[in-house]
């Protein structure tokens, strides 16, 4: 039966289960009740009461200086209970003001690019030490990750630019075609695919399928508390997790982007002989002649600033991981939000660097 | 001690060839507080989890408030759980809520209760579980873990139930925090009056706070009853736990006490 409240006359009458499952609708009559001629309380009918009931009877009751008659004493303790409970006024959510969040936002923004740039120099310092002492690289975990960043992109990778390329020579071909120029075809998909697509292409897709992966995990150790125990037995996360992870990809990400541009060049070659009557033997003729080697190592040679971006921020975003799931999933998020960026960027400041030095 | 609210019959587990419950009946009373004790992976916490449906027997029965319990379906089983309130051995608060939103989620979730009613009720119940009201709007990776462990029951005590399941509360605890701990599981069942089931290696909370307790080894029930009942009980895996040298100093400060 639900908890129920009524006046008659000068006297309040209570009935009912004063629970939380019947006081469903008590809330909005009490808020609706004027209380103030009422003088004294019948509360003989209360059926049960909980916490949340004898709550509700202390706040909406006890503050009118009421007689009360009729509660049971097993309900009258509950109440004297939760009223002695120190329930202090602060029920609400604390709120910040808008010039406060903007300075936390800016210093968080300032701390994290000061944390970044220490966390980058550390690894290099590291890095350095290990080409110094080769003994000291720890080749299991290398190749660990050189498997699961490395090869596993393989299909991925391969699809995508492959699918690039047929993008390219498809949307060329009517272009070309109008004033004849069919065999250039070759000259778009190759230039595009070497020099900017495969590199960048596969970047994307391994700060997406890698970058997050490191963050995830190094993140969930975080958490776990598996990196404190690894300082304590002595070994450094930094030569047994970072290290590994930046030298692998190091070494995957080029391999992946020569593979890409293959696939890409491949994908347009088809199109371009489907669509533009190019042969496959006057495409390959023509790529030879027209595509010079420098367009290719251009392309390769990004790869790999591009593959210590990603590991770097990978690794730099789940060691900021502090608390649970919930700050696994934020950084995460940041770290391939911020790889991705960060990887076009370096795009952008190669391309002005290559066309001063005309490559 | 009146009628059985939870009755388990014939219960058993196996994960694999492993068989953690042979055949295991239990009856727990209205207002007692029942520990189950036993040595570490002799299904303890197995049965709490089958008991709130979060993993299936192989066979047997549960009856909460003279209710079958297994194979009831969704929505069945949402009524059952809301009568129930469980505390995890790591506290399992979300970690994206603060303590407050933490207790308060059930209440919002499942109450047509307003906003500032239900924030007083959580407060009081962070205030009933013994948590000062700074620690409020704390997260959890900022408490210590006996705080954690008392969120965890303010959380448990959100909705009122009228079972209360622990798990391990007093693990990982300082014996201040622990003997804190052990008063307030005294004081809910007091003023609450609340059945709890406690499943706890902790020979001190067994010997001050628990009624009855049963004692799980080898897939069976090796014995049931106060403490004092089975500290007699001739079992050797009983004798042993109760007469290794951590159970003799429990047994000898609860004889003093007495």
């Amino acid at each position: 039966m639900q908890a129920k409240i009524g006046i008659v006359g000068s006297e309040i009458r209570l009935a009912g289960e004063w629970t939380i499952s019947g006081m469903a609708d008590l809330e909005g009559e009490l808020a609706e009740l004027s209380l103030s001629g009422a003088t004294s309380v019948m509360a003989q009918d209360i059926e049960a009461m909980d916490t949340a009931g004898a709550w509700l009877f202390h706040r909406a009751l006890q503050r009118h200086a009421l007689e009360i008659t009729g509660l049971k004493p097993e309900h009258t303790a509950l109440v004297e209970m939760v009223a002695a409970l120190d329930v202090a006024e602060n029920t609400e959510l604390q709120s910040r003001g808008t010039l406060e969040k903007l300075g936390m936002a800016g210093w968080r923004l300032l701390s994290q690019l000061e944390g970044m740039l220490s966390f980058i120099g550390e690894a290099a310092l590291a890095l350095m030490h290990t080409i110094a002492n080769p003994g000291r690289i720890r080749w299991k975990p290398i190749w660990h990750n050189l498997q699961h960043a490395g090869f596993d992109a393989l299909p991925i990778a391969g699809l995508l630019s492959f699918l690039m390329g047929i993008v390219i020579a498809y949307q060329g071909a009517e272009q070309l075609a109008r004033y004849g120029a069919n065999i250039f075809v070759v000259n778009l998909v190759g230039l595009s695919m070497l020099r900017e697509l495969g590199p960048l292409l596969t970047a994307i897709i391994v700060a997406g399928r890698s970058g997050s992966a490191f963050t995830a995990q190094i993140g969930t150790m975080q958490v776990t508390e598996e990196i404190d125990a690894m300082r304590t037995i002595g070994i450094s996360p930094m030569d047994q997790l970072i290290l590994p992870k930046i030298i692998a990809l190091l070494i995957a990400l080029p391999l992946l982007t020569v593979y890409a541009d293959i696939m890409g060049v491949l994908g347009g070659m088809i199109m371009a002989s489907l669509n533009l009557d190019v042969s496959y033997t006057d495409f390959i003729d023509r790529f030879g002649s027209s595509i010079r080697l420098s367009a290719f190592l251009v392309g390769v040679g990004k790869a790999p600033v591009f593959a210590a971006i990603i590991a770097v921020v990978g690794c730099f975003q789940g060691f900021q991981v502090t608390g649970g799931a919930d700050s696994v999933g934020r950084q995460t998020t940041k770290s391939v939000v911020q790889s991705i960026f960060l990887v076009i960027v370096a795009d952008a400041i190669f391309s002005v660097i290559f066309s001063l030095v005309q490559l | 001690m009146s009628e059985a609210i939870l009755e388990i019959a014939d219960l058993c587990t196996s994960f694999g060839n492993a068989v953690i419950h042979d055949h295991i009946s239990l009856e727990i009373m209205r207002g007692e507080v029942f520990a189950i004790a036993g040595s570490s992976g002799c299904g303890k916490s197995t049965l709490l989890r089958e008991i709130m449906l979060l993993q299936k027997p192989v066979s047997g029965s549960i009856r909460v408030f003279g209710r079958e319990v297994l194979g009831l379906d969704d929505m069945e089983a949402l009524d059952f759980r809301k009568s129930c309130g469980m505390m995890f051995e790591r506290g399992a608060l979300f970690s994206s809520l603060n303590v407050l939103e933490n207790v308060a989620l059930p209440l919002h979730e499942h109450t047509a209760l307003g906003q500032d009613l239900i924030g007083e009720i959580a407060s009081i119940k962070i205030a009933l579980a013994g948590l000062p009201s700074s620690a409020k709007f704390k997260y959890p990776d900022e408490l210590s873990g006996g705080m954690r462990k008392r969120a965890a029951l303010a959380r448990a005590l959100a909705l009122d139930p009228a079972l209360l399941f622990l798990d391990e509360p007093t693990a990982g605890l300082d014996p201040l925090s622990a003997s804190g701990f052990d008063e307030l599981v005294l004081h809910l069942k007091r003023s609450l009056d609340l059945t709890m089931v406690i499943v706890t290696h902790d020979l001190d909370l067994l010997w001050h706070v628990a009624d009855r307790v049963a004692f799980l080894g080898d897939g069976h029930v090796l014995g049931v009853g106060t403490m004092m009942e089975l500290s007699k009980s001739s079992h050797p895996l009983i004798r042993e736990y109760f007469y290794g040298p951590r159970g003799r100093a429990a047994r000898e400060q609860a004889w003093k006490q007495k």
